[in-house]
């Protein structure tokens, strides 16, 4: 498998690295101000919260191999609390650095071609993708060789650099949507028209104090013209983008405000002035990394070991039916490692827990491990006799929840039990919510609960099921509930269902919402289809009206 | 209107180690909020400001950090001082049975 290391080399990290040790040491010795010192820190993703700072480290396109996460443990270890965050974006973040120790944890990320660079500030952030890309049942095409080429492209591109606001691309191969795409400034989704393939490009997605669903602005580009069409759409935003509101600053507005149509004839006008000077290069790249890519060689196995497994043990069987995805290969599967257990912080992995991953990928796994846009790991290449052997291990460390999809599978940011810009906690509250329906979760099933400690919407809860705000209201938290939201291909923003609730009311409001769910659904709906079936009425009634309050 | 002065401690975070810290009546910075000098004037709330402004060597982002005196001594005035008085809330470890 290839490295994500094409233009960032070593050579250039170890100069980045260095260079930032010096900006640490100058703000030491005062020579910069904190002023001056914000932006630079902030290019190397290291942020200042409430109790600390905050080191942001970018795992592109959400692939990691087995050495690159036993490093990451080990940092955690060795400069940190002994363990990482995930977040919904494909990073991992470190809660309690310190200042001066953050350029050795660069180096030693650097050590396996990983950095925190773009993981901050207004410029091209870490390219997502699908999760269980190169691996899933469903997908039409890898898109990790496009999101790498996009990277490539993208890292340290001078233009780039000063953007108006950040800017964050997605890319998906596959029609089920595990991406998020379309909360993307940009998306892109590989499809196929008359057996040739290409690209469905979407602009304009955000989530944050305007939600956005990103709209089609091609449904159909070949691939020789993706970078130079990614260079219009920035050139269109960079010169259209409005930079005297930071609240109206990102390409979301800029679409709103001149409209689709007028944005994309720009667009087309900036394309045609580019595209010559694409000579090519860049899809012999393509083409390389997709070499790189290629499916790994697996072998046929016996399953047998599987099935009496599921067969024999009722807590193997659930894990298996909640937890495992289908794999292309017949006798492989995709296996979801929960950072969910009941009562637990969403994302949150020690790293002894990491090391039991990584170990597991390079003795199962193909040496493959990935980050979910849902904050938790996977291991996408695993021969299903294995997997008695992999969940045992897994269980031996609170990694064999069996809750992937389910109502305690829930997102969570930081809020303010971390972040400096929060206006409410929000870790607790899904730590309470997932113990509370830790029992029944299984009868309730495919369930998204997705939870933001502020306006920024970091927890994607405009997307969820049930998505919870947690907002400050003269000086007390308060949680706004929105319903019907939906992070797929058909992407929703859900909708407000009335007044927030306290803190110590809101997990019964949410167990309100899943008991009317229970009480009104058809045979086979999940949440979602009940609520589409029924509206919203019904479950504003269970969290509103007295009768419901009370029986609580 | 001008905004009515809200009494509490100058707060900031640590260069270094990123923590919480509070300014003293001593001029020495601490970890914990009721060691620091409780400011309950504007005036003085300027003076002390401007030394904490004046340290960037030690102390970030220097601000007066709302607070109330209680029965048992100096307390935050909203939940967001309350936090980051006390550090995260949640039981982060509980995940993975250590303490
Ligand atoms: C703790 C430090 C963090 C800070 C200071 C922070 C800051 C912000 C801000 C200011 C925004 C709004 C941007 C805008 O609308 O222009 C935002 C959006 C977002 N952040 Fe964070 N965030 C933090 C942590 C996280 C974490 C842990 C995650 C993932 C779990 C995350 C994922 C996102 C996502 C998905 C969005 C919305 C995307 C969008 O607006 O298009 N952030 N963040
Ligand atoms: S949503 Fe708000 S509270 Fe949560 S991490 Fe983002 S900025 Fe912080």
């Amino acid at each position: 498998m290839l490295d994500a290391t094409q233009n960032v080399t070593r050579t250039y990290l170890d100069r980045r690295v260095e260079e930032f040790r010096g900006q640490v040491a100058r703000r030491i010795d005062g020579s910069l101000t904190e002023d001056e010192f914000r932006p630079l820190r902030l290019m190397n993703g290291l942020y200042l919260q409430l109790h600390a700072y905050m080191l942001r480290v970018a795992i592109p396109y959400g692939t990691l191999n087995s050495d690159q996460l036993d490093v990451l443990a080990e940092i955690s270890e060795r400069w940190d609390r002994g363990y990482g965050h995930f977040t919904t974006r494909q990073n991992i973040q470190y809660n309690w650095p310190k200042l001066t120790d953050v350029p050795d944890m660069l180096g030693r990320l650097a050590d396996v071609n990983l950095h925190a660079i773009q993981t901050s500030g207004n410029t091209i952030r870490n390219v997502t993708a699908d999760p269980l890309a190169g691996a899933h049942a469903d997908e039409l095409i890898d898109p990790r060789p496009v999101a790498e080429l996009i990277r490539i492209w993208s890292t340290d591109h001078p233009e780039y650099q000063f953007l108006g606001r950040k800017f964050k691309i997605a890319v998906t191969g596959s029609p089920n949507d595990r991406a998020v795409t379309a909360a993307h400034d940009l998306a892109v989704r590989i499809v196929e028209r008359d057996g040739e393939i290409g690209y469905a490009i979407l602009v304009g997605g955000g989530l944050g104090r305007t939600p956005v669903v990103g709209k089609v602005i091609k449904d159909f580009l070949p691939q020789a013209d993706l970078l130079p069409y990614l260079e219009a759409v920035l050139s269109v935003y960079n010169l259209a983008g409005r930079r005297d509101n930071k609240y109206k600053a990102r390409i979301k507005i800029t679409v709103n405000e001149m409209g689709l149509e007028e944005f994309s004839v720009r667009v087309d006008e900036a394309f045609a002035r580019i595209r010559p000077e694409f000579s090519g290069a860049d899809q012999h790249l393509l083409a390389e990394l997709q070499d790189g890519f290629a499916r790994p060689m697996l072998a046929p196995r016996d399953s047998g070991a599987f099935e009496a497994a599921y067969e024999a043990d009722p807590v193997f069987r659930s894990w298996a039916d909640v937890n495992l995805r289908p794999h292309f290969a017949e006798d492989y599967a995709i296996a979801m490692v929960s950072l969910k257990p009941h009562g637990g912080v969403p994302g949150d992995a020690s790293a002894s827990q990491m090391r039991v991953v990584a170990d597991l990928a390079r003795r199962y796994g193909q040496n493959e491990i990935r980050v979910t846009q849902e904050q938790n790991l996977v291991l996408p290449h695993v021969a299903k006799a294995d997997l008695p052997a992999v969940f045992a291990e897994l269980k031996a460390h609170g990694l064999a929840t069996a809750n992937a999809g389910l109502a305690s599978d829930i997102i969570a940011c930081p809020g303010m039990d971390y972040c400096a810009l929060a206006t409410a906690r929000s870790i607790p509250v899904a730590q309470e919510i997932s113990e509370r329906l830790a029992e029944n979760e299984i009868e309730v099933g495919e369930l998204a609960i997705k939870i933001s400690g502020c306006i920024n919407a970091c927890g994607h809860h405009h997307l969820g099921d049930i998505g919870i705000l947690g907002l400050d209201r003269a000086g007390v938290e308060n949680y706004q509930i929105t319903l019907g939201g939906d992070a797929g291909p058909d992407m929703k923003i859900g909708e407000k269902t009335g007044p927030g609730f306290a803190y110590d009311e809101v997990v019964d409001a949410v167990e309100r919402l899943i008991q009317a769910y229970l009480d009104l659904r058809a045979e086979g709906e999940r949440f979602r289809d009940t609520i589409a079936r029924t509206g919203a009425e019904p479950f504003k009634s269970a969290l509103y009206d007295e009768e419901n309050r009370h029986a609580a | 209107m001008a905004k009515r002065f809200q009494p509490g401690v100058i707060s900031a975070n640590d260069l270094i180690s990123g923590k919480v810290i509070y300014l003293a009546a001593n001029d020495n910075w601490v970890e914990r909020l009721d060691e620091g000098e409780f400011i309950t004037d504007e005036a003085r709330a300027e003076v002390r400001l401007e030394l904490a402004l004046g340290q960037p060597e030690i102390a970030v982002g220097a601000y007066v950090a709302p607070a109330e005196a209680t029965e048992t001594g100096i307390r935050p005035a909203h939940f967001r001082e309350d936090f980051r008085a006390t550090g995260p809330s949640a039981p982060a470890r509980k995940s993975w049975g250590i303490n």
